[in-house]
This record gives structure tokens, C-alpha cells and sequence, in this order.
């Protein structure tokens, strides 16, 4: 999976777990505030994730984490290291 | 000194109409809401009959966060609740200024733990269950939801008394208010409806078999009643002190005046006519109020051959053979941990609009039956005082008076 497949996939499972607009996953966003996600919010993110990707981050894993576009990083670190 | 306790508002989710308006109609004509569910029969059970309602999409209504911890209970909870809150005139800004608590009624969250369970047999890996099952499964599930979405700052407990559960919330709220430790209690009982929750009892032989009958299937106090009918829902009863509804101009739609209870202290399951007699007589000793008060009782008759007698025998000796007597079980089934709220709610519709519903399949009285008024058929009448029996597995009973509001 390349990074613009990386980028639409995510949107589309991202925007349909935690019920917000597409076009507000944009790479340069907060993934926390765009997505809204509280502590308990965390988990359902490992759970849309693992069952689309098939990879279950760690707690640490999003500690990296600010913008779409770190998430794109560790997305495609992750799917690199499965292949 | 002691506070009036008022009803103010009254929300219903349940076989027989989703809302007020369509329970209305049902009751006045006698609409049975029993179905025959046929994946129940391939699933093993011997009676396939039950209520049934949708599980209601939410999702106009709620956030995804107030959404994922819901299973059946909470969802229909919600759903009576917010037809509740409507009817008495009161919004979430309200309620969290003013303090308002919540005593809900419920007793299993057997779908709700079954689906957690086989999500982690399948996956091996408890992370990957979600966040929201944990307050899906907890038998607080309504409680916990309700509180959080309409910001309720008072008392916040759940209620598990069996098929009393709904009585007794409406009970308590109502012993709180009347001693000034709350002003006003959303109380209520709630009941899954699915395959997972009622297969032991199902195992029991409990259940009514007259399968190809759906609607004549529930007939309480007829000679010829052979179980019960599974069924559930939600409803839901505000009530609060006379001087909260008056300041705030809600509607007042019924005065709770009685609240009996007691438990059997013997078998399990097995009814006990002891029982039910201790505790119509303490509802009518706390009203201070002689029989020819009542208009009419709404039984708790499940249509169960032991049960129904016991009830008749009981409300034969407190309240004698003349008070018109009827069992909604009739139509809408037994709806278990919702039953004793929405058999308060569906009395509260008679005694507005001047009728007692039907004890539909009624046809031929027993032995015990015989004794007491039973109303075979829609009867035009005025309803100034009602009494609304329910009792429970393990022997917990609940009688609860309520008359109409006379400043």
C-alpha cells in the first residue's frame, strides 16, 4: 500500500468510525482534535486499525503522533515491517 | 414535613406502540404486540412467542460516544425517556442546574455480555473488544447512559428486584422526593429483547406454547392460561415534589400516593400469596386509603396457571370482589425488569382518558379468578385511584397507589 492509498483508506475508515467529515483529515490536521478522541476513544482507534490494516499499535506508537501525516508515517512504517 | 409526590412526565417504548399516542390506541383496543420469532427455534427454545420492538437509530439523536455504550436496555431507555423529559418540560440545560436524579429498573444484560464474549473468543485479544461493551454489559448500562446524556446530578442507582424492578424505582424515587433528599427522580425499567435473554427461562417450561395463536397466547386469569410471554422495552415515569411541578408549570398527571412492598422469603421462583397480601396491604396502609378508593388494579398477572391464582386470592382479601381488575400482560406480554413502570404508565393513559383497558383472552375464570372483577373488554370508566401490583422471582413484591392530582 502506497502513501495516497495509505491516505484514503485511512480517511475513509477513520471518518466513518468516529463520524466526521472527510474533508477534515487533511495531513497537516491534529488527529486527536480532528477526530475528537477522548482516552476511551484510543481504543477504538487500535480496534479500526487492526481491522483494517491489520497491524495493533502500542500506546507508545501514538506518543509520536500530532498531525495525519505522522499517522501516515506510522502507518506505512508498520505495513513495511508486516511485508 | 412530608412532600406530595407528582408524576410529571411519562415516555413509553413498547410492544404495543412507540410513544403515548400509539399505546393509547392499543390499549383501547385490546392490540396484542406478541409475535412468534422463529430464530428463537432453531436457537432451542421451546416457545418462540415474545413482544417485540425495533431497536430504535439513535444516531439523529446522539453522539457517537453516547451511542457506543448502548445496547437493548439503554437504547430503548432512552428512547422512553426522552418522551418522558418532553412530556414533564424539562431539557438537559435544566437538569443540569437543577438537581434531578435517576432510579432505572433493569436486571439483565445478557445480549450485551454474549456479543463482548464472542468477539473475544474469536479474536484472542481483550483490546480488540472496543471501548464501549464495558458499559454495555454492566447492569447499571441505563444509568450510566442517562445520566451522562441529560447531565442528571442527583441520587444515581440501578434497581434489580426481577419483574419488580420498574415498580420498585418508581417506589424509592417516590419515598426520596417525599422525604425532601430530592425534588425530582427519573425513574423507569428497562428490558432486552432477544434470544440471549430469556433461554434459561425459557427452560423453565415457563412459557406459554401456543405458538400458532400469537395474540391469544398471553391470557391471564383464564382456566386455560399455560405460561407467560416473554416481552420488553422501556418506560419511564418523572416524578417530583408537588412544589418543584407547580413552580416550574409542568403538567401533573397522576399523585403517588402508596407504596407497599415486601418480600416472600421462601421458594424462588414459586409465588406466595403471604407475600403479595403483606404488600397490597402496606400500599393501602401508607395511602391511608379503604378499598372503595380504588377504581382499579392493573395486576400483575403474567398469565402463569400458580401465579395468576395467588394474585387473585390476594387482591380478593384487601380489596374484595367488586374493584374492575385487569392484566396489560394480556397484550403486551410480560415485560419483566420494565413491567411495574409501564404498567404504572399505561395506567396513568386510563385514568386520563377514562377507561380501563382490556384483559384481553379472557374467556372462561378459574376457581380464584372467579372471585375478582376482570374486565374481559374495553370499559368506559373514571379512574380517580388506581393500584398497580408487580412481584418478582426471589419473592420481591411491589404495590404502588397512585390517584389523580386534586390540589
Amino acid at each position: 500500500m502506497n502513501r495516497e492509498e495509505i491516505i484514503s483508506t485511512t480517511k475513509r475508515f477513520l471518518s466513518e468510525e468516529f463520524e466526521v467529515d472527510e474533508n477534515t483529515i487533511l495531513p497537516e490536521n491534529n488527529l486527536q482534535k480532528t477526530l475528537d478522541l477522548d482516552s476511551l476513544d484510543y481504543v477504538d482507534l487500535v480496534v479500526v486499525i487492526e481491522e483494517n490494516l491489520g497491524f495493533k499499535p502500542t500506546a507508545d506508537d501514538f506518543k509520536s503522533i500530532d498531525s495525519f501525516d505522522d499517522f501516515y508515517d506510522l502507518v506505512e512504517q508498520k505495513l513495511a515491517r508486516l511485508a | 414535613m412530608e412532600k406530595r409526590v407528582v408524576i410529571t412526565g411519562v415516555g413509553l417504548y413498547s410492544c404495543i406502540g412507540n410513544g403515548k399516542d400509539e399505546v393509547l390506541d392499543s390499549l383501547r383496543n385490546g392490540k396484542s404486540g406478541i409475535i412468534y420469532d422463529e430464530p428463537r427455534k432453531e436457537f432451542g427454545y421451546r416457545s418462540c412467542l415474545t413482544g417485540m420492538v425495533d431497536e430504535p437509530n439513535l444516531k439523529p439523536f446522539l453522539s457517537r460516544r453516547e451511542r457506543i455504550g448502548m445496547h437493548q436496555p439503554a437504547m430503548y431507555a432512552y428512547m422512553s425517556t426522552k418522551e418522558a423529559l418532553e412530556q414533564a418540560k424539562l431539557d438537559v440545560d435544566f437538569l443540569n442546574d437543577n438537581e434531578t436524579g435517576i432510579i432505572f429498573g433493569n436486571d439483565s444484560t445478557a445480549g450485551a455480555v454474549i456479543e463482548t464474549v464472542d468477539k473475544v473468543r474469536e479474536r484472542k485479544d481483550t483490546t480488540l473488544i472496543g471501548s464501549g461493551d464495558i458499559f454495555q454489559n454492566m447492569n447499571c448500562t441505563v444509568n450510566m447512559s442517562l445520566s451522562t446524556i441529560y447531565k442528571l446530578k442527583g441520587i444515581n442507582i440501578t434497581l434489580s428486584a426481577a419483574c419488580a424492578s420498574g415498580s420498585h424505582s418508581i417506589g424509592m424515587g417516590y419515598l426520596l422526593i417525599k422525604q425532601g433528599l430530592q425534588e425530582r427522580v427519573v425513574c423507569g425499567g428497562a428490558q432486552e429483547i432477544n434470544m440471549y435473554a430469556m433461554a434459561s427461562f425459557d427452560g423453565l417450561g415457563t412459557f406459554s406454547v401456543l405458538e400458532d395463536q400469537p395474540s391469544k397466547a398471553s391470557r391471564p386469569f383464564d382456566a386455560s392460561r399455560d405460561g407467560l410471554v416473554p416481552s420488553g422495552g422501556a418506560a419511564t415515569i418523572i416524578i417530583e415534589s408537588l412544589e418543584s411541578a407547580l413552580k416550574r408549570g409542568a403538567p401533573i398527571l397522576g399523585e403517588v400516593i402508596g407504596y407497599g412492598f415486601s418480600s416472600n422469603g421462601e421458594h424462588i421462583s414459586n409465588p406466595n400469596f403471604d407475600g403479595q397480601y403483606r404488600s397490597l396491604n402496606m400500599a393501602m396502609k401508607q395511602a391511608n386509603v379503604k378499598a372503595d378508593i380504588i377504581d382499579y388494579v392493573n395486576a400483575h398477572a403474567t398469565s402463569t396457571p400458580v401465579g395468576d391464582s395467588m394474585e387473585a386470592q390476594a387482591i380478593y382479601s384487601v380489596l374484595g370482589g367488586n374493584v374492575p381488575v385487569s392484566s396489560t400482560k394480556s397484550m403486551t406480554g410480560h415485560e419483566c425488569w420494565m413491567a411495574g413502570a409501564s404498567e404504572v404508565a399505561y395506567s396513568l393513559l386510563m385514568m386520563q382518558n377514562d377507561f380501563v383497558a382490556p384483559n384481553i383472552n379472557f374467556e372462561t375464570p378459574d376457581e380464584d379468578s372467579a372471585k375478582i372483577n376482570i374486565v374481559p373488554e374495553m370499559k368506559e370508566q373514571k379512574i380517580d385511584c388506581f393500584l398497580s401490583n408487580s412481584f418478582g422471582f426471589g419473592g420481591t413484591n411491589s404495590s404502588l397507589i397512585i390517584k389523580k392530582f386534586v390540589k
